[in-house]
């Protein structure tokens, strides 16, 4: 047996020999790379959301209901949106402020299909708390829109961050009016 | 010292304070094995690789299965049909647990043929039977979480088999099922006992491997290696052997997989079960059918039940039931008459065990599990007795080599090719 090994290892010293010899173990590692890969795929794709939890991301609001002043928070894919029928005030307060100077820039305009209706993800976006400010006496921050507990974050009536550690403003998800006071989100 | 035994100088130092490598190393490359073994010895580590594939898909598929008598079923299909690769891994794992059986049987009869299970290796086959035990229960318990009619009749048969036993067996069938019957409580423990079983199955065959490695690989000469002529390196000559044997068996399971993921598998489990009605004719899965032939042969509740594990404790002792010195069949002509005999009597019952129990079938059973029985407690120490083994090779070399002026080895070899 020692002395089979060793004439293997003399071919194996022959420069051609080498080569294809190297070849093969490549071509069989990249082989055998590729079939891991190709096992493992379906195996990490099953985390990911199934047919019937991607067939519940579209609901409709009736907004119809919401008076002058009033939020709702209505759950979509999971999360908490904010539906807020906003004040001639908080309207005005949010149009008038300078986009350039905020943290994330966006104008009102930017945020809002009807500029009554504020739709916007109920979801800080410094670490991910429900942020306050939905339910009348909830406090507001000292921007008149959220504020967030956790960790101190203040939204003003466009959703968009003034003060704390959150980077963005609260997100507005994909929506569109389908009629005056029905909104499709998602 | 360790540090200097791996070129790479990251290996060599974590080697120095975690032998790992060397451990590996010892385990795989230094591991001299007999340099005569055939296929049979490949289905040791398909097993291997098939426990860890159905622990890799069990685990996936967990995340979408829901033990609760009202979601089990419907949780199922969602995994059939909505999640993604659900279909995939479902029928891996299905298919998984025949194919691990098949693998399983064909190991341990690979031993039953070469007398691996015979001194010194008498614990490495005593721990080969704790694991087929578990595995049994493993199946059993994983085949009752889908909650189809086949599942829910099937646990409730079985876990009744418990009531068999005198005075405990009330009591011990209560425990098992949490209340009166098969129901919420028992699906619930069953899955917990389902996901901790394979994972007790992986402890106990690293006893298995640590056993083996005491002694080293018997092979189909049965004699022992007597040095390094005898003897090739694990690694790569066997590493290269076994992954040739296991794409050849993922082409088979492939096969199985995409276009009869069902074969093995009985209609009746699709239909969600029913605790008010019993499908007419409810049997197990396939790999339990001998010994469930075995059962319904006796025409006594606890004797079935006796019978039916005693079809599993005579091979805990089989070590001592069969007295011969040699170990391959290769040299035992009557003992290798009587193993095939054997292995058609276990088809028998296996073909028995799906049939209805009733007229010509039962008397068929009765036959084919007293033979079962004659084999092991009769047959096997009388042939240590009365059979004339073949003249033995004087070492493995010689016989491989077929060299030298060497004899009986030389000539027995060649014609067992034929
Ligand atoms: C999960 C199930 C099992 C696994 C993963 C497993 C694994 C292995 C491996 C890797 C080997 C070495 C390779 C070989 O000789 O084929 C081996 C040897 C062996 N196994 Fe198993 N085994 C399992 C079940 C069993 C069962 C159920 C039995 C018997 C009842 C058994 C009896 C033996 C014996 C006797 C040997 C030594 C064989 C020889 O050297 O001839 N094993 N096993
Ligand atoms: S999560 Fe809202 S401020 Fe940190």
């Amino acid at each position: 047996m020692a002395t089979k090994s060793k004439e293997v290892q003399a071919d194996a010293s022959q420069p051609e020999n080498k080569s294809r010899r190297d070849f093969i173990v490549v071509a069989t590692y990249a082989m055998a790379g590729m079939g891991a890969a190709t096992a493992a795929w379906p195996l990490i794709n099953q985390m990911n959301p199934a047919a019937d939890t991607l067939a519940l991301a579209n609901i409709e609001i009736d907004v119809s209901k919401i008076e002058v002043g009033q939020s709702i928070t209505v759950k979509w894919r999971g999360k908490p949106v904010f539906i807020r029928h906003r004040t001639e005030a908080e309207i005005a307060e949010a149009e008038a402020v300078e986009a350039e100077a905020l943290r994330h820039p966006e104008t009102d305009t930017d945020r809002v299909e009807n500029p009554e209706y504020l739709v916007v993800l109920g979801i800080c976006t410094h670490l991910g708390c429900v942020p306050l400010g939905q339910k009348v006496g909830e406090v507001r921050g000292e921007y008149d829109g959220w504020f967030c507990p956790c960790h101190g974050s203040h939204y003003d009536s466009s959703g968009r961050i003034r003060k704390g550690p959150a980077p963005l403003n609260l997100e507005v998800p994909p929506y569109a009016f389908t009629s005056d006071n029905i909104i499709r989100i998602g | 010292m360790s540090a200097t035994k791996f070129s790479n100088p990251v290996v060599s130092w974590i080697d120095h304070r975690l032998p790992i490598f060397s451990a590996a190393e010892h385990f795989a490359s230094d591991y001299p094995t007999p340099k005569n073994l055939n296929y049979f010895w490949n289905f040791g580590s398909l097993a291997g690789f098939t426990l860890v594939v159905m622990i890799v898909t069990g685990i996936t598929l967990a995340m979408s299965y829901t033990p609760h008598v009202d979601y089990a079923f419907g949780s199922v299909e969602r995994i059939m049909r909505d999640v993604n690769h659900g279909w995939l891994i479902r029928y891996i794992h299905m298919n998984g647990a025949s194919f691990f059986f098949i693998v399983v049987y064909i190991h341990m009869l690979r031993g039953l043929y070469y007398g691996s299970y015979k001194a010194p290796r008498e614990l490495l086959w005593i721990i080969g039977v704790t694991i087929f035990l578990l595995m049994m229960a493993t199946a059993f318990m994983g085949y009752v979480l889908p909650w189809g009619q086949m599942s829910f009749w099937g646990a409730t048969v079985i876990t009744n088999l418990f009531s068999a036993l005198p005075y405990v067996g009330d009591a011990i069938t209560t425990l098992l099922w949490g209340g009166f019957a098969v129901d919420n409580p028992t699906l619930n423990r069953f899955f917990a006992l389902h996901y901790l079983m394979p994972f007790v199955i992986v402890g106990v065959v690293m006893l298995h491997i640590v056993a083996l490695h005491r002694f080293g690989s018997n092979n189909p000469l049965g004699i022992d290696a007597r040095g390094p002529q005898d003897t090739i390196p694990f690694h790569p000559y066997y590493t290269i052997k076994d992954l040739f044997g296991l794409s050849v068996f993922l082409c088979i399971f492939a096969a199985a997989v995409f276009f009869f993921p069902n074969f093995m598998g009985h209609p009746d489990n699709y239909i969600p079960a029913n605790p008010l009605q019993t499908p007419a004719h409810i049997v197990p899965e396939w790999y339990f059918l001998p010994f469930y032939a075995i059962l319904r042969a006796v025409p006594d509740k606890l004797g079935g039940v006796i019978a039916m594990f005693g079809a599993i404790a005579v091979l805990f002792v089989l070590p001592w039931l069969d007295r011969s010195p040699v170990r391959s069949a290769k040299f035992r002509p009557i003992f290798k008459i009587f193993f095939w005999v054997f292995v058609a009597d276990c088809l028998l019952l296996g073909y028995l065990g799906a049939k209805p129990a009733e007229g010509i079938w039962v008397t068929l059973s009765r036959v084919g599990s007293i033979w079962y029985f004659a084999h092991f407690l009769i047959i096997l120490p009388l042939l240590s007795v009365i059979e004339t083994p073949r003249p033995l090779p004087q070492s493995l070399s010689q016989s491989v080599l077929g060299g030298s002026g060497a004899m009986a080895g030389a000539a027995a070899a060649p014609k067992e090719k034929a």
